[in-house]
């Protein structure tokens, strides 16, 4: 089995977000780890290679520098790692990036694609279906489960109170959700091979069947019309009613005096 | 010369930090508390390959280089110096000594299974009566036919009843040497199970608590004639040179205590408010920070420089790292002492309350300047190169 999991270099929560003059996020000069959900996603990966076995390919597009994200995991199992990186890819939203990612993987064999449900950036959950879509096969969201038999999958896809059973023919493409599991750490010796081994690296002229004017932030239909950073909230207003009856009627006031109810 | 880190390094940091803060931290007080070996870490820790960082792959190991071992036992260490010295002493004590003088199938037997923390491993060298005294020795081995048969005790031996597989010193003759009758003594590989072979006292230790200290002791245990380590005679230099490698892993533990300990403390002193502002805003403390934070850079540098020295002694067996890594321990065990002291007054009353880490940093810095060889010892290591 073929596997090939997209992952993507996200800034750190732990860290500033910064952005650049036409307000997409500034990458270069923050800190950044690999997508939770992205990682999930490989982890997944690796336990139906760890299952059944399996040829574990890792691709991500971004910088030079989103690299790290994949030795990491070439460090945590996965066999080999591509980055797709060209200027001309640069800013790209949701669109430019799953045609760039299904212009990569054209060129790739594959059973089964994994991606994260959505990055903490841009918490779209665009980019995974977009890429089934541009392939033409079909794809499962919200995997909180997945199991292999034969060419067919077996997912649990979560809903908000529920969770729906769904097969697939492989090839599909499956979104993965960060509690579909508790990833793995890499090994030192994984990190070892991880930083000699080498990554494959392609640029705009690598992609197949796709068109210049999808890609890159003029190939972005999404247009950002301002970007700001979190603006903190005000202390607040601490009250303590005498009793629930007081607390109910308080709240019924303010939410009366804001015309909510 | 280049102070920067490789990428490798990096990266295998970053790795020892999130398992020491997410699986570690979490248990250390109680591990501490109850003296629990703590076993389940140490599962974890082989799963991911942590009882094998400078075995090479063919024998099982990560194929890593001592400094990235040195950094692993520090992370540990910062949180927990009980977890640190499990690591160091299964690693520098017990897999190091079968890497370097094992034969092919004792390194088959027990290096591999021993590397991929299948197995854990413990040393034993020490004797009531032999501390850094080696020559005091009374265990003693005698060939019978196919068989050593060893008897004697070892005590204060670190993985003690946790362990599998040990490393074993007896006197196995007399020599002549310089007209000095002296004592032979030879390396074994005991396996735990071996009739003849039983844990005596658990020790109940000031610092380190959950790292099950035992005594050792033989009664007519026979073992097999195939597992003499290394050539018989020379267990004395096989002990040393152990030593030598074993002084960089608790050199690394001690840093790590030392480290844990001022992060703490930093936290704590911009928190802590006396007077209407933060301990933090007393130049009495930044003076203070300021100090430790200089001894521990500088003891982190004689750490990864021992590190490094026994690296190149990997590719040229006739280079010795026994004067750094000496140094190396000597230093970063007194520092780990004052810097934990002085963490533990920082924190006022609080610090000599068992909830606070600092507390327990201070009880486990002790050991680093008396195990593997005291600061006494360290002392004559490095006096008797300069003068020789």
């Amino acid at each position: 089995m073929k596997i090939i999991v997209c992952i993507k270099q996200v800034p750190d929560t732990k860290g500033g977000v910064k952005f650049n003059p036409d307000g997409t996020l500034d990458r270069g000069a923050m800190l950044a780890i690999m997508n939770p959900d992205d990682k999930a996603g490989l982890e997944a990966a690796l336990r139906l290679k760890d299952q059944y076995g399996a040829e574990v390919t890792v691709l991500t597009m971004g910088l030079p520098k989103a690299a790290d994200v994949l030795r990491e995991a070439i460090a945590m199992g996965a066999d080999k790692g591509i980055l797709v990186t060209d200027r001309v890819l640069g800013g790209a939203d949701t669109w430019a990036t799953s045609t760039t990612i299904a212009g990569a993987i054209r060129n790739l064999e594959y059973d089964l694609i994994i991606t994260g449900r959505q990055a903490i950036d841009g918490d779209t959950a665009q980019v995974g279906p977009q890429i089934a879509e541009h392939l033409g096969i079909p794809v499962i969201s919200y995997a909180q489960a997945i199991t292999v038999d034969g060419n067919k999958v077996t997912v649990q896809r979560q809903y908000d109170d529920r969770y729906h059973i769904l097969e697939a023919q492989m090839p599909c493409l499956i979104t993965a959700l960060s509690e579909l599991n508790e990833p793995r750490y890499m090994t030192p010796g994984g990190i070892f091979d991880a930083c000699a081994a080498e990554i494959t690296t392609w640029g705009r002229a690598d992609l197949k069947d796709v068109d210049d004017s999808n890609l890159g932030l003029a190939g972005s239909p999404t247009k950002i019309a301002k970007a700001s950073d979190k603006v903190r909230k005000g202390a607040g207003e601490k009250v303590v009613p005498d009793s629930p009856e007081d607390a109910v009627s308080y709240i019924v006031g303010k939410l009366q005096e804001k015309h909510v109810i | 010369m280049d102070f920067t880190l490789s990428k490798e390094h990096e990266m295998a940091r970053q790795l020892f930090k999130d398992f020491a803060e997410k699986e570690v931290k979490p248990l250390a007080q109680e591990v501490d508390e109850t003296e629990q070996f703590p076993r389940v870490t140490v599962d974890k820790m082989a799963k991911y390959g942590f009882l094998g960082i400078p075995v090479p792959k063919e024998f099982g190991g990560q194929g890593c280089d001592p400094l990235t071992y040195a950094m692993c036992v520090e992370e540990l260490s910062k949180v927990c110096g009980t977890t640190g010295v499990i690591v160091s002493a299964h690693t520098s004590l017990c897999c190091d000594p079968i890497q370097t003088y094992g034969t092919p199938e004792q390194k088959e037997k027990y290096l591999i299974p021993l590397a991929k923390g299948e197995k854990l491993g413990a040393f034993g060298l020490t004797e009531p009566g032999a501390g850094t005294d080696a020559q005091g020795q009374q265990t003693k081995a005698v060939l019978d036919g196919d068989e050593w048969i060893l008897n004697g005790s070892k005590c204060f031996i670190t993985n003690g009843k946790e362990a599998d597989v040990y490393v074993i010193f007896a006197v196995t003759g007399k020599i002549e040497k310089r007209g000095k009758m002296l004592k032979e003594i030879s390396a074994f590989i005991v396996e735990k199970g071996t009739p003849g072979f039983t844990f005596g006292t658990k020790e109940n230790k000031m610092g380190i608590r959950g790292s099950s200290t035992y005594e050792l002791i033989f009664t007519d245990c026979r073992i097999p004639k195939e597992n003499l380590l290394g050539q018989q005679g020379k267990g004395f230099n096989i002990a040393m040179h152990t030593l030598d490698g074993g002084r960089i892993g608790i050199a690394a533990q001690a840093l790590g205590i030392a480290e844990g300990a001022l992060e703490t403390t930093i936290n704590y002193v911009k928190e802590r408010k006396q007077f209407g502002r933060s301990i933090g805003a007393f130049q009495n403390t930044q003076f203070q920070l300021a100090d430790m934070a200089t001894k521990v850079q500088a003891a982190q540098l004689l750490v990864y420089k021992a590190a490094m020295k026994k690296a190149e002694y990997a590719k040229n067996p006739k280079i010795s790292y026994s004067v750094e890594a000496a140094m190396a321990k000597l230093y970063a065990a007194e520092v780990a002492m004052e810097v934990t002291t002085k963490c533990v007054q920082l924190h006022g009353g609080y610090g000599y309350i068992r909830e606070y880490d600092v507390e327990r940093m201070m009880r486990d810095a002790k050991i680093t300047e008396i195990y593997e060889g005291t600061s006494e010892v360290q002392r004559m290591v490095i006096s008797s190169d300069l003068l020789k």
